[in-house]
């Protein structure tokens, strides 16, 4: 898994590529708490090259929304989300608790 | 195929999953069909690590798989704490944000992208079996 992070002026943008499981979490949980410890919470995951996430990744997903959510201070929205992601994130029943963009130019420009 | 043995870590899986598309390759799955293949397994092999051996470098997992008519049948042997399913209650999917439990969801994958997942015990080892039928 390769992790990049831009910090933009109104959000946060996480591109992540590879594997999301419970090996590589985390680190993509560690990445993301750095950003919400900074009092950052209008966040961007970039899933364009993300090819596998498990019930650990999607662990990181929704505790990252529940964080970001928590006092209207933020939220968590998903970017270029790969056929397979989707329909495991339809299974999980995450696909109502997250705004999906077709890529993270118009998920940035949510913010 | 010969079975094979990975240590009980949590590098191991990208290994396993190697062997997972290997194996859904040769039985003609579509994309999506070999995906949730590769989680169903992948999701079993964390909770070994995780629940039957405790935690990382504990134990072995070995592999294997044979492809049987429109069945393709992967076993899993661990020798950790046996397990019971019905100890895991069900995730609640269909509920608001705040009320969202972040545990559950490995096993219920499982059960949602196999047709059959089977729990045995022998002995000291434990032996899950996840088939997908084809078509």
């Amino acid at each position: 898994m390769v992790i990049q992070h831009t910090e933009l002026k109104r959000c946060d943008v996480i591109n992540i590529k590879g594997r999301i499981d419970s090996a590589t979490a985390p680190k993509f949980a560690e990445v993301v708490n750095e950003i919400i410890e900074a009092g950052r919470f209008h966040i961007v995951f970039d899933m364009d090259g993300v090819d596998f996430i498990s019930s650990a990744g999607l662990r990181v997903l929704i505790g990252t929304q529940k964080t970001c959510k928590r006092y209207n201070r933020g939220e968590v929205v998903l970017a270029a989300v790969p056929e397979t992601i989707m329909a495991s994130l339809e299974l999980a029943g995450f696909t109502p608790l997250f705004k999906i963009f077709k890529d993270a130019v118009s998920a940035v420009g949510n913010f | 195929m010969p079975a094979v043995k990975f240590p009980g870590r949590y590098d191991s899986l990208a290994k396993i999953a190697d062997l997972v598309k290997k194996a859904t390759q040769e039985f003609g799955l579509d994309r999506l069909a070999a995906y949730g293949v590769e989680t169903a397994v992948d999701e079993a092999c964390s909770n070994i690590i995780e629940h039957a051996y405790g935690g990382e470098g504990k134990g072995e997992i070995e592999f294997n798989y044979r492809i049987k008519d429109n069945f393709l049948i992967i076993t899993l042997q661990d020798t950790g704490k046996s397990f019971n399913p019905k100890s895991v209650p069900k995730p609640k999917i269909n509920v608001p944000l705040k009320q969202r439990q972040e545990t559950g969801l490995g096993l219920y994958f499982m059960h949602q992208w196999m047709d059959e997942v089977k729990y045995d015990t022998a002995g000291k080892t434990n032996v899950l079996t996840l088939i997908k039928r084809k078509g």
